[in-house]
């Protein structure tokens, strides 16, 4: 019997019992669905955070105070007071370091900014001009800080977009107004260009005042809490590292570099740590979606069991009227298969719905993968095969005659 | 020569310890174009024979030959061939698939051998025409009357033109008018030169065949030509 023929009659076949059929894809669709939406998930989330972190600057080396332990690689989130501006400028005009092209102070800390009888709780960065082409911050309306902000400590300020909304209001302009941060009143001369960023660290809601500002007025410190460095090229990135390693321990005057008191991530220790989570993660998935299959599997298993039972005495007929072992273990597989990728195709759908949902609702980029399509239907389709055999293998191995007098 | 050989046919039944003889060193020939009955008493070894000659079950000893095959020795794989070539089966319980058209079931012995679809439908219609069904072709088995059912079963029997037709109480779930129509197409089809073989406890069905075996304790007790004339029936339709 040709194929095409088999499964028409499997077809109909299984829709003379569509409760039964429904109830033993269910597992399968409930296995497939999750297993897609948690895949789609994973996938958006990864992407986010990747193009997040490209968004930061590709070329970006992030030097933090704090000790290592081994190399410049850092071990645990540190708040050392190590690092200083005189560090910064230092590498910015060093003759030996080659590699680099733009260094960035930074000193960020969290405070209250008030607008008004309007208040957020955000992250304040204190800044030098070099800060806006490292991490690619753009401005959309009035200027960034300037050099001179920097020298006289100005109250200067430049806000992100979400603290215009959420201080001022949509689409007002906050250009010659006041912020008040940890009770000082700064003067807005800038705006950000929204970055899309969502998460906890979201570019769109800091707050950047001059660097020298944020040190002596704002929190009373005289120390860094990054110095952002953008290497030439990213074939050099661990050239740089090297450079700025050796050269700040020799500025601290450390002879061992495990006792180094600084710290240096660069871009692809970052996406690495990443990718790692996500690995992680997808090993996880894939626990769920065998055990989710297993019990889906099982679920088609015993209604196969208990359809072999049932039909005996088709089997017996079907045997005496010429059916080879063969054929009857093909039509019982088929039908288990078209049970399992039935399930398989309504569950990409189901998952896929309820990813599109759930991405909506916590703002992820929605990702259909052709992959997770595949998955779906080559997983239940070789569950099909798995669990349908040994149901099969029963009916093909009945005797006619006991078979047919079966009652 | 003889469609069927049988030599020497014992077949015994061990369930533990016990032994049960159920067929004990049986010979007999069927010649082509002859309509044997086998009778006997409950218990007296029927179906075992039945079982044997339908290349359903295999003998302890002896050989049986069906047109020029030794059925004694073969697969499971190789008895459905012969199965599916060789034999018609008729059974008690018509034996259909449940919510399966007439037609379909007529077909499904031809599908199993590979025959392509337009060839089965061609063949199926022509075996339902000739059982006086042609009204009936997409009838399922649960819309049809126990005759109807029957005479389905034995287009279905027909449809790979087998060696024999091998009919087990054909008429033993069937009301009297039904089993007489019954007996007419088996009567038609021996007269058209098929071989057919019915097994029968019921005396007054095996008077309509041309021979008799009657079997006993497993062995053949008599071995006889039906002299006595035919019972004329009322046609079908
Ligand atoms: N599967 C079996 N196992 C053991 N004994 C059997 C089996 N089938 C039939 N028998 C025995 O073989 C003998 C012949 O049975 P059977 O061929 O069914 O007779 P009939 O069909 O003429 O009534 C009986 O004694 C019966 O009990
Ligand atoms: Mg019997």
């Amino acid at each position: 019997m040709e194929l095409t023929e088999l499964v028409k009659e499997s077809l109909s076949t299984l829709a003379l019992n569509k409760l039964r059929t429904g109830l033993a894809t269910l597992g399968i669709i409930i296995g497939i669905g999750s297993v897609i939406t948690l895949i789609s998930l994973g996938q958006s989330g990864q992407k986010s955070v990747q193009n997040q972190i490209e968004s930061l600057g590709s070329n970006l080396l992030t030097v933090e105070p704090g000790s290592a332990s081994s190399g410049f690689v850092r071990e645990g989130f540190g708040s050392g007071t190590t690092l200083t501006h005189a560090d910064a400028n230092a590498l910015a005009n060093s003759s030996e370091i080659t590699t680099i092209s733009t260094v960035s102070p930074e000193l960020a800390r969290r405070a209250q900014v008030v607008a008004g009888r309007n208040n957020e709780n955000t992250q304040i960065i204190g800044v030098t001009p070099t800060y806006a082409s490292v991490h690619k911050a753009s401005i959309a309306s009035g200027v960034f800080i300037s050099q001179r902000d920097v020298d006289a400590s100005t109250k200067n300020v430049v806000v992100g977009p979400d603290i215009v909304t959420n201080l001022f209001g949509e689409g007002s302009n906050p250009l010659g107004q006041t912020l008040r941060i940890n009770g000082i009143a700064f003067n807005i001369v800038g705006v950000t260009e929204s970055k899309g960023g969502t998460g906890f660290q979201n570019p769109d809601t800091y707050v950047y005042v001059p660097l020298t500002t944020a040190q002596s007025v704002l929190f009373g410190v005289n120390y860094l809490s990054t110095i952002s460095v953008e290497a030439k090229n990213s074939n050099v990135m661990t050239e740089a590292e090297n450079q700025i390693g050796y050269f700040l321990l020799a500025r601290h005057k450390i002879n061992d570099p495990t006792q180094a008191d600084f710290s240096i991530l660069s871009q692809s220790d970052i996406l690495g740590a990443v990718s790692q989570v996500t690995s992680t993660f997808t090993s996880l998935l894939a626990g769920i979606a065998a055990i989710s299959l297993l019990v889906g599997g099982i679920g088609i298993m015993n209604i196969m069991l208990v359809t072999v039972t049932e039909r005996t005495r088709e089997i017996g007929l079907r045997k005496a009227l010429g059916a080879k072992r063969k054929t009857i273990i093909t039509q019982f597989i088929v039908e288990a298969i078209i049970l399992t990728a039935m399930g398989g195709i309504l569950g990409m759908f189901f998952g896929l719905g309820a990813s599109f949902i759930i991405s909506k609702i916590i703002n992820l980029p929605f990702t259909v993968s052709f992959s997770s399509i595949l998955l779906a239907i080559g997983v239940s389709g070789a569950t099909g095969i798995v669990f349908g055999w040994y149901p099969a293998q029963i009916a093909a191995r009945m005797q006619p005659i006991e078979a047919l007098r079966y009652e | 020569m003889n469609i069927i050989e049988v030599s020497h046919l014992s077949k015994i039944y061990k369930n533990d310890s016990v032994e049960t003889v159920a067929l004990l060193d049986v010979s007999f020939g069927v010649k082509k174009g002859e309509f044997l009955a086998i009778m006997g008493a409950s218990g007296s070894g029927k179906s075992t024979l039945m079982h044997i000659l339908g290349a359903l079950d295999l003998p302890t000893s002896g050989s049986y030959i069906l047109d020029g095959e030794d059925v004694s020795k073969l697969s499971e794989d190789q008895l459905a061939d012969i199965r599916n070539r060789k034999i018609g089966f008729v059974f008690q319980a018509y034996n259909l698939l449940p919510r399966t058209s007439a037609l379909k079931n007529v077909m499904l012995p031809m599908a199993y051998s590979g025959v392509q679809l337009a060839g089965r439908v061609k063949k199926a219609e022509e075996l339902l025409k000739i059982v006086g069904l042609s009204d009936r072709m997409y009838h399922t088995s649960n819309q049809l009357s126990g005759g109807q059912q029957q005479r389905v079963a034995i287009a279905r029997a027909l449809s790979m033109t087998p060696s024999i037709i091998l009919a087990d109480e054909p008429t033993g779930n069937l009301a009297t008018t039904q089993r007489d129509e019954i007996i007419e197409i088996f009567q038609k089809l021996n007269r058209d030169g098929h071989t057919i073989v019915i097994i029968t406890h019921e005396p007054d069905i095996a008077e309509h065949a041309k021979r008799i075996i009657t079997l006993k304790d497993g062995k053949i007790d008599s071995d006889r030509v039906n002299g006595k004339k035919l019972k004329k029936l009322k046609l079908w339709n």
